[in-house]
């Protein structure tokens, strides 16, 4: 009887606890997500957007911080500097990228794989590397090129000077040109050859047929990398730094790194980086007018093959174009960046008694503070990605299988950052979290939380694309065998999702480990990062120790990479971001 | 006057010989379909006539001069034809009257004339009103419309056209068939058609040239495929039928349980030997009662094995009381045998086709 009446309790007590369950598990998983989204993304932007507005010391409402951020002339000479550098590069790089993308796309130049290989090394050279590179290779009368050029003329000075704007462009150029390559010929391999066909048969030739009909159609991939390349231009910090700085010139970033010099002036920050939000913001939606209503994606049937255009010579000219641009970005400053980790001075040139190993040596061995900051960024990034991975895999289900009402909205969250430059982001982190009642600052928490943040796109992405394309039927076969949901998400989806999440966490991890942008504004003493002491050396000029620093950060996030693709399939960094 | 003539060509893959020496030959006007079953080697045939193939074997001449051979090709840009393709291959980032101006334009052609050439031929397409939407915002059949219109503009000399139709949905696939006739009716543009569907083959051909394994089984009109079949794999490919196996002593012809006249056939059957026949459910007489006996036919006692009501039809599998072969026979709907039954069935040897 005991038993029965048990039973008949338990029946009761466990249809209303369903139904509470039922209930609240959605609702608080919601609440939950929305409080880490809010947490992660609205409240640094709306605090930076309100201490804009308020006195530092009294918090009361105040236009003063945008008379002083705009007040003066140098302020605004910055701002159109900006300006300057993101169309130069942005023009620069697809210059660079389009002619490299449809020739290994659409075309049987010669010797793609290692043109491929060669843009990805340039994707994963952190962009003050290159500038360091350059400095080396273009510094007036000093840089290599300027010696070979001294030394071929018999002139008494060098022609080149990477200390001015056009410097500044090309090298930027160089580093973010391959995302205009990846959008451009990933839009390129979906074009089906029959489109050109149909122009050809109609009479039109390669060339007629190349510009009117297929650059035309990719053209949204176009606009989309002219757009990052702008974007990622104004918001860099760590080229501009090391060039712009010498060269007597600010950019938007330099001036706004000048407001957290001491006094730090976080209010007048605020106000300042507000443009770059605005430009940000403006660029999707002149995407999205630009677009208009014309159709790009392809109407594809079944289609025929993918037919290689043959260049005849002019695969050789390609090839040689290509080749230059491998040159500008990877070879030279990789080649002067190798010889100064491995002299004991780099302007001694190539020699034999120049060669040693002792840079590598101080730094691992010598230097205190040099093995806490490496360890510190792989930790933190290792950190970061698991982080970002976890909460975008979450969203990105529930958003996928419609757990929760208006879940679209915690989709929109997880993108948004893609909007907010790494700097910007950065000084709402500080404005948000920096004091009291928090006082993260200097802590490791508020760098992993900042990068997080920064990169939770590339992870959200990822992950939806991952798992939208394992149909829900999958894990509805768990179900109606009797399988609870996170059964059904521990034997299936993870175990399905493994090589697209393990890509994710390589995608997150290597961007986190080479990030300035943000890590500038956030570091403490004893949080430091390879990017940070890499900007400091820099700064007292010691080229070898740097060198042999980036050349550790290099292998070190290049043998992820590798094992990462040969674990997860070739390729997996230049997809297709949906 | 010959237009197009392929002699004996040939493209080999590697190992695989996708297209097997095949010879055709169209006159001025003619509209021939390419029909066979996936990986017959029509596509490859029709992308050799393009120009975007290299013959391994074999050349194709247009008005007596060679367009493509193993030595080398015209380039497709310069063949003055013009193709319609699977994916219809409308470019997105033009408007309806770019499309079709497209290659008006590519000509040379005065403006006013491009514009007046453009709009005649949205007309001939009924897509007038549309001339100034992007193809993102049409539907299948409309686009169809549009490669059409593009395609025929320029009066190319030849008309290529590829499984144009396999994107669309039935009901418009049919319309489509008699809209793609009627344009070749307007314009007598020289064409080939690749299809797998013999309706849509039989619908638009002058000639049909069936294909099987990269080689050509036959080429005829419509009717004298259907009719007369030459290869076992023509009569089956183009509609159901029965193989029947007789023998044949010079003067006569021994069936599965009846016998006809060696005289009464149209072909030449060998005189001695076996012979296969195809011969179509519907031309088969299917009877309750014996019939009348006829001069040059004859008929055989059956067992009916199966049969079901399709509506338009029945269909009847039935087996000679003294063979072993069943058959299928199809009747009107009015003649209702029960299965088990004993009926008769009816030859006719004109409606047997010899097959070789």
């Amino acid at each position: 009887m005991t038993d029965n009446s048990l039973d008949l309790r338990a029946v009761q007590f466990s249809g209303l606890a369903a139904r509470i369950r039922r209930l609240d598990a959605s609702i608080l998983l919601w609440l939950a997500l929305i409080a880490v989204l809010a947490f992660l993304i609205l409240n640094p932007v709306l605090r930076l957007i309100v201490s804009s507005l308020q006195e530092t010391d009294t918090g009361r409402f105040t236009l003063a911080n945008y008379r002083t951020a705009y007040g003066s002339i140098r302020h605004l000479q910055s701002l159109l500097n900006s300006l300057e550098l993101g169309v130069g590069v942005a023009l620069l790089a697809t210059c660079f990228a389009v002619p490299i993308a449809w020739a290994i796309s659409r075309t049987d130049m010669p010797g793609k794989a290692f043109v491929r290989l060669m843009v990805f090394a340039a994707f994963v050279t952190p962009p003050y590397l290159g500038a360091i590179g350059w400095i080396l290779l273009a510094g007036p009368n000093s840089g290599w090129l300027n010696k070979v050029w001294m030394a071929l003329t018999g002139a008494g000075h060098g022609v080149f000077n990477i200390y001015s704007m056009t410097g500044l462009i090309l090298v930027i150029a160089v580093t973010s040109f391959p995302y205009t390559f990846v959008f451009t010929s990933s839009a390129l391999d979906l074009v089906s050859s029959e489109m050109e066909d149909a122009a050809n048969i109609l009479g039109a030739r390669t060339l007629r047929t190349t510009l009117r009909i297929t650059l035309p159609l990719v053209t949204p991939a176009i606009i989309g990398g002219i757009i990052i390349s702008f974007l990622e231009a104004i918001a860099l910090f760590g080229a501009p730094a090391l060039i712009a700085l010498p060269a007597r010139f600010n950019v938007v970033s330099t001036q706004l790194w000048q407001f957290f010099e001491y006094p730090v002036r976080v209010e007048e920050a605020a106000a300042y980086s507000m443009p770059l939000l605005a430009i940000t913001v403006l660029m999707f939606w002149l995407q999205r007018q630009i677009l208009g209503r014309r159709g790009y994606t392809s109407v594809t049937g079944k289609g025929g093959e993918r037919r290689m255009i043959a260049l005849g010579p002019w695969r050789w000219v390609m090839l040689g174009y290509a080749l230059l641009v491998c040159a500008l970005s990877v070879f030279l400053p990789m080649l002067v960046l190798l010889q100064a980790a491995f002299a004991k001075a780099w302007g001694r040139g190539f020699s034999l008694d120049n060669l040693t190993l002792h840079n590598f040596y101080y730094l691992l061995f010598e230097q205190t503070q040099a093995k806490q900051t490496i360890l510190n960024t792989f930790v933190y990034s290792a950190v970061t990605a698991f982080a970002a991975i976890s909460l975008s895999l979450a969203i990105a289900y529930v958003v996928s299988r419609k757990l929760v009402p208006w879940s679209n909205v915690l989709a929109f969250l997880c993108v948004a950052p893609f909007v907010v430059p790494g700097i910007v982001l950065a000084i709402g982190f500080y404005a948000a979290y920096a004091p009291p009642p928090l006082a993260l600052y200097g802590t490791a928490t508020i760098l992993i939380l900042g990068f997080t943040t920064r990169f939770l796109p590339i992870a959200y992405t990822s992950s939806a694309a991952g798992l939208r394309s394992i149909n829900p039927e999958m894990e509805e076969a768990v179900r109606i065998l009797g399988g609870s949901r996170l059964l059904a998400i521990r034997k299936v989806l993870v175990p399905l999702l493994k090589k697209s999440l393990a890509g994710a966490w390589i995608l997150v991890f290597i961007p986190a480990t080479r990030e300035l942008s943000s890590a500038i504004f956030l570091v403490g003493p004893n949080t430091r990062v390879i990017s940070v002491m890499l900007f400091d050396l820099s700064e007292e000029g010691n080229f070898e120790v740097l060198s042999a620093l980036g050349v550790i950060l290099l292998v070190v996030t290049v043998a992820i990479a590798a094992i990462g693709s040969r674990m997860i399939g070739r390729d997996f960094m230049l997809r297709r971001n949906s | 006057m010959s237009r197009l003539r392929l002699t004996g060509v040939s493209k080999r893959y590697g190992n695989f010989l996708a297209v097997d020496d095949i010879d055709l030959e169209l006159q001025s006007g003619e509209f021939v379909s390419l029909l066979g079953p996936s990986g017959c080697g029509k596509t490859t045939t029709l992308r050799m006539i393009a120009g975007f193939v290299d013959p391994t074997l074999g050349t194709i001449e247009m008005d007596k001069q060679i367009l493509s051979s193993p030595a080398g090709s015209v380039p497709p840009d310069r063949r003055q034809m013009s193709m319609i393709f699977q994916s219809y291959a409308i470019w997105p980032n033009m408007t309806v009257e770019q499309n079709v101006a497209f290659g008006l334009e590519l000509r040379k052609i005065a403006k006013a004339e491009i514009k007046r050439r453009v709009g005649e031929m949205l007309e001939v397409v009924h897509m007038s009103h549309l001339a100034d939407r992007y193809p993102a915002e049409l539907s299948g059949g409309q686009q169809q419309r549009v490669a059409l219109a593009r395609a025929i503009v320029i009066r190319p000399s030849v008309l290529l056209l590829d499984e144009p139709l396999s994107n669309l949905d039935a009901t418009l696939r049919e319309e489509m068939r008699f809209e793609i006739r009627r344009l070749h009716d307007e314009f007598h543009v020289t064409t080939v058609y690749v299809t797998h569907d013999q309706a849509e083959a039989m619908v638009t051909s002058d000639r049909i040239a069936v294909m099987n394994h990269g080689r050509i089984e036959q080429v005829d009109n419509p009717r004298a495929l259907y009719n007369k079949p030459k290869t076992r794999f023509v009569a089956g490919f183009i509609g159901r039928t029965n193989f029947i196996e007789g023998l044949s002593d010079g003067q006569q012809i021994s069936f599965d349980g009846f016998a006809l006249p060696r005289a009464a056939f149209e072909r030449d059957v060998p005189s001695a030997g076996k012979a296969v026949f195809s011969v179509r459910p519907h031309s088969m007489r299917l009877s309750d009662t014996p019939p009348a006996a006829r001069d040059g036919s004859a008929s055989v006692g059956v067992v009916v094995l199966e049969r079901a009501f399709l509506g338009e039809h029945w269909d009847y599998v039935v087996r000679p009381r003294e063979g072993a072969v069943p058959l299928r026979v199809m009747t009107s709907p009015m003649d209702d045998i029960p299965v088990g039954a004993s009926a008769w069935l009816e030859f006719e040897p004109r409606q047997m086709a010899l097959i070789v």
